[in-house]
């Protein structure tokens, strides 16, 4: 699935996760990560970002994520809102 | 000195001696007052290997152990014990000391900031020795810290060495780390901003302990030092736990009229005072003192006349300053006097509650207070584990989850305090008694308290959070910390 | 026995680290909002983030409600399927005029419930009253819905449609609160008063919330938790209340043991009235399962 521009979401309070997505030139996902708990949740915080967009079945795509200590929900209401804005589809419940 | 692991709270009976100064006389026509630091440090006799010390009374405003290791690493000296009774972010320089050969042990009640950063990561050969207040106290009267040198800052001196910190144009109030030092050290070194005339009274530091006395512009940064009054937080979380811990209190058997206590000065901790003030208006219980750190909360508790004295090793802020010098029950104590378990009774031993904050506790109740969520030095011992070891209830008031990072685990990264010292967990999604006191456990059950296992809540705090990974540590230890009757209770190990 | 809804704590949706700490205060509900305290350009995300709350947190008895757009928006819409979806307990409308509002509400929330396979009904509502209109229509209002568990008063919007200001003791929304109560009672459902904004006015707060329990209020909300402890005391019985309850539910006791029909106390014959209002009193007292005291 390609995304039909850049998009972000979130924002840089506290327990808050900012996530900016873009297109990239390769198929593999690119995640880079700026987080305060990364030598704690560093590896947990990219699986729930990649898992997300597997469930999307979205690939090549940039993210930059900015995290405030958010939890996994939050990560994920934000992965799910930046993906909604880059691709503008209607939500698809099927995949929840 | 004592290097045998800890096993107990008050196990180690001490032998010997309190160690002394050497003797040295000053004559009617002799002059304590010297021109320059370089000067003072010529004098001083300090040669390398030596210890010198300071005190952290100036806390984050602290000019003093900066602007006097650059001379002495200019004049060319090595090999230096360097024993603060603690150490802040301000102290960076040190890296550079260290990296140098300049300074090449420490010992300190904490470390933060850059400093505590690069010593994690390696940066000295030897451990730092952390020490609780009481605990520094009793290895400088025993000698296992043996002080050549002691470089006191000082608000307010006269040019023979009576010294308060009452006066001055940066004031600290309480000299008492100070004054351990001045008492043990072989040369003592007076540094200020303010010479006043002779004879200064009241003189926390004796002239009979001084032998230099300098004059320079300014020993730190007054807003720093001390400022304004310390302010309740207004935040809803720290705000209950508060409310929950003062509860704690009342319903305790401790909570009767003439009981004492001490607060720490964080977020929570210093809220309780609040709470308690109503409760104690209420219930028309008068406390007897109130011990420790001070803060303007107490102050104002006091002049109300809920508290009758107040007992201070260190004033954190500008009304507590002020009032030790107004009000004839604020006393000054000495850190000594304050919490070391090797005298004929400091204190400490006279407290009946103590509200406490941590890092990290774990299930079995033993807190960290000085290493990180990344296994790395940000806090200091201080008085924690002399109060905790002391009180007839010892309350840890903290946040289940701070961020990302829970406060309650399996294991702590640190023990500064054992669990056998700590009673009661204040957390906002609930409170844990400490199994080892059956008589609380079954009297909070009776109350509408949220009590659960501490387990519970250690489950509720990585149920939130989420799979965490383990500090990675390598082998080499970077600190060692010695429990206040020099045990040695656990050591740090550096950070990968 | 309805459940306790003393308060109802406001809670902005898009606010991560609110959310998660919104069950720790002890309020008996919770609303988290996806209208007025979120912009417009955050609709979507602050839907997402109420959706995973709601749909992986744990509640425990507090009661979860969340504020919709209304359907004049293009957000009322997307929030009513997703909340239904993440299985809330009650969806709150705002600025409810007329019966007609509800039905078209709980039209969208059946629709959800069907294509989920949620249980028919088991998404309740409120409606928020918070125009003149929605007064005078109140009953009707009140009455729309076998889901509307409560109707409550808006009352900053309501204070601007009718020209005119809040003020200390309220004189501008006497007729409108009373209005709301009677609706609710008529209708059987719950009555809600509206938000103090002055969280620092500790004696205002305590005012009002002595007058809307007078008036025969079940709650108010609050936006701040410091004022939930003042509300719970506040609706909480006295002593003497609670030994009277008590009496009148041992006398009950009593009587059903030995089989007689009617029950005095006292000399005062107890009927129906009288027990709602001693298991209402012990009930406020805590002695009911499972509420926060």
């Amino acid at each position: 699935m390609i995304i039909k521009q850049n998009a972000m979401a979130g924002t840089l309070e506290s327990s808050d996760i900012q996530i900016s997505l873009a297109q990239n030139d390769h198929e593999e996902n690119q995640i880079i990560l700026e987080s305060p708990v990364k030598h704690l949740f560093g590896e947990e915080i990219e699986k729930v970002i990649r898992s997300i967009l597997a469930k999307h079945s979205i690939t090549g795509v940039r993210v930059k994520a900015i995290d405030k200590g958010a939890l996994n929900c939050t990560i994920v209401a934000r992965m799910q809102a930046v993906i909604y804005r880059a691709t503008e589809e209607d939500i698809k419940w099927e995949l929840e | 000195m004592y290097r045998r692991t800890y096993e107990e709270e008050f196990t180690i009976i001490p032998e010997g001696n309190r160690k002394s100064p050497v003797i040295r006389a000053v004559k009617p026509s002799d002059e304590k007052l010297t021109a320059t630091i370089r000067e003072a440090i010529e004098k001083s006799g300090l040669k390398d290997g030596m210890t010198i010390s300071f005190h952290h009374h100036f806390r984050s405003g602290d000019f003093i152990l900066n602007d006097v290791m650059a001379v002495i690493a200019d004049m060319g000296f090595k090999g230096l014990k360097l024993a603060s009774s603690s150490l802040s972010a301000i102290h960076f320089p040190l890296i550079d000391l260290i990296k140098k050969g300049v300074v090449t042990e420490i010992h300190t009640s904490g470390l933060r900031g850059a400093l505590a950063t690069e010593i994690s990561g390696g940066l000295m050969d030897r451990p730092v020795v952390i020490r609780s207040h009481g605990g520094r106290a009793r290895a400088v009267e025993a000698g296992d810290i043996a002080i050549d040198v002691a470089f006191l800052g000082v608000p307010c001196t006269d040019s023979y060495g009576n010294a308060n910190g009452q006066s001055g144009k940066a004031i600290c109030g309480s000299l008492g780390y100070a004054k351990v030092d001045a008492e043990y050290a072989n040369h003592v070194v007076l540094i200020t901003d303010q010479l006043v005339s002779y004879p200064n009274m009241p003189a926390s530091i004796n002239q009979k302990f001084v032998d230099q006395v300098v004059v320079v512009d300014r020993i730190g940064d007054p807003s720093k030092i001390a400022s304004g009054a310390t302010r309740f937080t207004k935040n809803p979380k720290e705000l209950m736990i508060a409310k929950n811990a003062c509860d704690i209190i009342t319903k305790s058997p401790y909570f009767k009229d003439g009981f004492s206590f001490q607060t720490g000065s964080g977020g929570s901790s210093l809220a309780v005072t609040r709470f308690l003030k109503e409760a104690m208006i209420k219930a028309d219980i008068k406390a007897s003192f109130a011990l420790g750190g001070i803060t303007n909360p107490m102050v104002a508790l006091h002049e109300e006349g809920l508290i009758e004295q107040l007992f201070d090793v260190q004033s954190f802020d500008l009304d507590a300053a002020v009032s030790i010098k107004d009000n004839v029950k604020h006393h000054e104590i000495d850190a000594s006097l304050y919490a070391n378990p090797h005298n004929k009774g400091c204190m400490t031993n006279k407290l009946n509650v103590v509200i406490l904050s941590a890092l990290e506790i774990d299930t079995d109740f033993n807190v960290n207070v000085i290493t990180g969520s990344d296994g790395k030095f940000m806090g200091a011992s201080g008085g924690h584990c002399d109060t905790a070891a002391c009180a007839d209830l010892t309350i840890i008031v903290a946040p289940l989850i701070r961020g990302r990072i829970p406060s309650v685990v399996n294991k702590v990264d640190t023990i500064i305090t054992p669990g056998s010292s700590v009673d009661v967990l204040v957390t906002e999604r609930g409170i844990a008694i400490n199994p080892l006191r059956e008589d609380l456990m079954a009297l909070y059950k009776e109350t509408s308290l949220n009590i659960v296992p501490i387990e519970t809540l250690e489950e509720i705090a990585s149920g939130i959070v989420g799979p965490k990974k383990d500090i990675q540590h390598t082998d080499k230890v970077v600190g060692i910390v010695e429990y206040r009757d020099g045990s040695i209770i656990d050591v740090i190990k550096e950070v990968k | 026995m309805e459940r306790l809804r003393r308060t109802m704590m406001y809670v902005p949706g898009n606010n991560p680290a609110m959310l998660a700490d919104a069950t720790i205060y002890g309020a008996d509900s919770i609303m988290f909002d996806l209208e007025d305290s979120v912009a417009l350009s955050e609709k979507d995300a602050a839907r997402w983030l109420v959706y995973e709350m709601v749909k992986n947190g744990d509640f425990d008895n507090t009661e979860v409600v969340v504020r919709i757009n209304g359907l004049d928006t293009p957000s009322g819409h997307k929030d009513i399927e997703a909340m239904v979806r993440a299985g809330v307990d009650v969806i709150r409308l705002p600025k409810t005029d007329s019966a007609e509002d509800i039905h078209a509400v709980e039209r969208l929330i059946e629709a959800a419930e069907t294509s989920i396979g949620r249980e028919i009904g088991s998404t309740k509502m409120m409606a928020a009253i918070e125009g003149p209109m929605g007064i005078i229509n109140a009953f009707a209002i009140a009455s729309a819905s076998q889901r509307l568990i409560g109707i409550a008063i808006g009352a900053e919007d309501y204070v601007t449609s009718m020209k005119t200001k809040r003020s200390p003791g309220g004189v501008e929304l006497m007729t409108a609160r009373s209005q709301l109560v009677i609706a609710a009672r008529a209708a059987g459902i719950a009555a809600l008063d509206t938000v103090y904004s002055d969280v620092e006015n500790d004696e205002g707060f305590l005012e009002e919330v002595q007058l809307i329990k007078q008036l025969g209020f079940d709650g108010k909300s609050v936006i701040n938790p410091r004022q939930i402890g003042v509300v719970h005391e506040a609706f909480h019985p006295s002593d003497v209340e609670i030994s009277e309850a008590k009496q009148i539910m041992l006398a009950i006791e009593e009587a059903n043991e030995k089989g007689s029909g009617v029950i005095s106390l006292n000399g005062k014959m107890i009927d129906k009235p009288i027990v709602e209002r001693a298991e209402r009193v012990l009930e406020l007292a805590g002695f009911g399962g499972g509420q926060h005291v």
